[in-house]
């Protein structure tokens, strides 16, 4: 699960990782308000969506008086935010995060990161801030600066100094910023968070060290226990199909084929859609049902492939072990009536009960159109969506 | 021969008591040895009671201690999983599956740390577990779809692993023993670990390596392979079509930071001189060919 900026920062306070002064406004008038409220002579008029990018796509912008502050918040709220992590459609922005102005004397760059090799939480520091993190890994890896976090001991004061020398920040304040590692990674565990990374982090010129942007992933099995990040998820932010999925328990990710594909099982689900590929098609959705594949949960699987306007076939594999064949069968029947389905479907059923499960299909009088086994129906759904 | 389980196993469910652990431990049950094999079941709550004649234990020490159960099979629901595999560990057993999905992620980085130094090996979670075919399975697959035979099979994908045995069935292929190492991030036996236990094993004349988008594990088995391994490996690998930054079902297949694509890891594969293949249905065929 992902929060916005200003809702990563409210966390970030909470556990003692400095930031710098704002609030989230959802109008204009409200931005105004805001700025009044925070004072001074500069303030920063932040878009807030969840994709990253947002300074480059022109969501970012600073203001010098509350006459800016009106003008650059009528610009950004609204907006279609392109960046590239939205892709070309952009995303609308409907929240801002007015903020006070902060005195950056060096922008630098810190994340945290779950690391499947090492088991452990790392912690990543570069001099590098303000920059897109994978280039700088990319041309200059010898400037980002790992350390693996033991779980018991945690992140000590002295290697989080360490991490904060080595990425220049200067020695009278290394121990402040080395505090605000510790935080963070606090902040990280007691959240069970799966992404940390603040880019930039500043040295002001007084030697203050600030969080300037937040961003925070959790992860979704540990989500059961904190029913308050549950709560202040966006759902705005998050695909229409994908949200509606969620729902009935069906993990959906949805992409920009035609060919709509309902399989058991996450691996072979991606398998389905490299096969797809293979014989020429492109699949417009990912879709794992799972291991309990209703008649309740193929109707909805349905409706939420058909909301897709370019959809022109649905290709249904399963391989049934503890999902028996004839129940799937019999699922897919009724839910084919239930939704009048209209689009060709093409199912491949292999495992428990498969002969039970075909004869199903066979006496249902649907144009159901039977495939012998995985490159049998990838021929037939491409051939099916071409027609 | 096989790796990991073979007939003198003998087996206790934690968590025999919810609806998913007495279902599977009954299949697994009767499946070959099943009767000999499945000795206990572990619930605090349950103790003295029995499940369909195995006996309920209060803890796994006792299970063990009563019944010199060797490997234990997980069931647990998430929130208490990693605990179960916490209390196994413990009690010293060789062997633990653990079946259930959705364990969060923390709760593993503490458990792995808890391993350190012990002799017990964690194959999952959120894995379909393991298989010796004809002899015993531990797990939710289906039995009645392998048969015995030369080829050993690791994946970390449960129904993708049915579909690479079901195309080896096809071709007349019996396998040694078929390792489902799931889908989570951090995890136990990783695919290195099992491939090295494949090449010990005199049953296993080749193996399929079924890996997916996210993490570098197959790269690191596959740089291994190129050293160490003295038996053909061929592999797939899913997720080709994935876009980067979407999580795909399992919690570990994602690919991001640029890192964990499928291209990368078959060229790595390639490389080190696994025979790949992407298409997925072509796996069985694959193996065959590399055959002697």
């Amino acid at each position: 699960m992902k929060i916005h900026e200003y809702q990563g920062k409210e966390l970030f306070r909470k556990y003692g990782v400095a930031t710098p002064r704002g609030f989230p406004c959802f109008s204009v008038d409200e931005a105004v308000e805001a700025a009044k409220k925070l004072g001074g002579p500069v303030w920063v008029v932040k878009a807030q969506i969840h994709a990253g990018g947002r300074g480059k796509g022109g969501g970012v912008k600073l203001a010098r008086s509350l006459d800016e502050v009106r003008e650059k918040a009528g610009e950004i709220l609204g907006m279609q935010l392109v960046t590239h992590q939205t892709g070309p459609q952009g995303q609308k922005v409907k929240r801002l995060l007015i903020e006070e102005g902060a005195d950056i004397k060096k922008e630098l760059y810190v994340g945290m990161v779950v690391d499947r090799e090492s088991q452990r939480v790392v912690l990543m520091g570069s001099s590098e801030g303000g920059m897109d993190i994978e280039e700088v890994a990319a041309k200059t890896p010898e400037r980002i600066h790992k350390l693996a976090i033991e779980p018991v001991e945690g992140l000590t004061s002295a290697a989080a100094a360490g991490m904060a020398r080595k990425i220049g920040v200067p020695e009278g304040s290394a121990a402040e910023a080395g505090a605000l590692l510790q935080a963070l990674y606090k902040c990280f565990v007691e959240t069970d968070a799966s992404l940390a990374e603040i880019n930039p982090l500043i040295y002001t010129g007084e030697g203050k060290v600030i969080a300037l942007d937040a961003k925070l992933n959790f992860d979704d099995n540990a989500m059961f226990r904190h029913p308050e990040l549950s709560a202040i998820r966006d759902l705005d932010e998050e695909d229409p199909a994908e949200v509606e999925a969620s729902k009935y328990d069906l993990n959906y990710v949805q992409l920009d084929g035609d060919i709509g594909c309902l399989v058991n099982g996450a691996g072979l689900a991606m398998a389905t859609m490299d096969i797809i590929k293979v014989y020429g098609g492109s699949p417009s959705n990912f879709l794992d049902v799972g291991g309990g594949a209703t008649t309740e949960k193929v109707i909805e699987a349905f409706k939420i492939m058909l909301r897709n306007p370019s959809l022109k076939a649905i290709l249904v594999n399963i391989f049934g072990g503890i999902m028996r064949c004839d129940v799937i069968a019999t699922a897919l029947v009724e839910a084919s009536k239930a939704v009048s389905l209209k689009v060709p479907l093409v199912a491949r059923l292999e495992g428990t009960n498969v002969e039970l499960g075909k004869k199903i299909l066979a006496d249902s009088g649907l144009p159901i159109i039977s495939a012998a086994n995985m490159a049998d129906a990838a021929q037939k759904i491409v051939a099916a969506a071409r027609a | 021969m096989s790796i990991l389980i073979d007939k003198n196993t003998r087996v206790m469910t934690q968590g025999i008591t919810g609806k998913t652990g007495q279902f599977h431990t009954r299949t697994s049950r009767d499946y070959a040895n099943g009767r000999a094999c499945y000795v206990a079941g572990v619930n605090p709550k349950k103790a003295g009671e029995d499940f369909e004649g195995i006996p309920i234990f209060g803890s796994v020490k006792e299970a063990k201690e009563k019944t010199g159960a060797n490997a234990s099979v997980i069931y647990v629901p998430p929130p208490f999983a990693a605990a179960a595999i916490d209390e196994a560990v413990d009690a010293g057993i060789e062997l633990v599956i653990c079946i259930t999905e959705g364990i969060p992620v923390r709760d593993m980085i503490q458990t792995r740390y808890r391993m350190q130094g012990k002799k017990t090996l964690l194959v999952g979670p959120n894995c379909p577990g393991v298989i010796t075919p004809d002899e015993i399975k531990i797990g939710i697959m289906p039995g009645h779809i392998h048969k015995k035979g030369p080829i050993g099979v690791v994946s970390r994908s449960g129904t993708l692993t049915y579909e690479a045995v079901g195309q080896l069935m096809e071709l007349g292929l019996g396998q040694s023993s078929c390792v489902g190492i799931g889908g989570d991030p951090v995890n136990g036996l990783k695919h290195l670990d099992v491939l090295r236990m494949f090449n010990d094993d005199p049953a296993t004349e080749a193996v399929i390596m079924v890996g997916e988008i996210g993490g570098t594990d197959e790269e690191i088995a596959a740089r291994w392979v190129k050293q160490n391994m003295k038996k053909p490996v061929i592999g797939f690998i899913a997720g080709i079509t994935a876009p980067p930054g979407k999580r795909m079902g399992h919690a570990g297949a994602i690919i991001s930071g640029g890192q964990g694509t499928a291209q990368e890891k078959l060229a790595v594969m390639e490389e080190c001189g696994i025979k790949v293949t992407r298409n997925p249905a072509e796996m069985g065929r694959t193996l065959k060919s590399v055959l002697k």
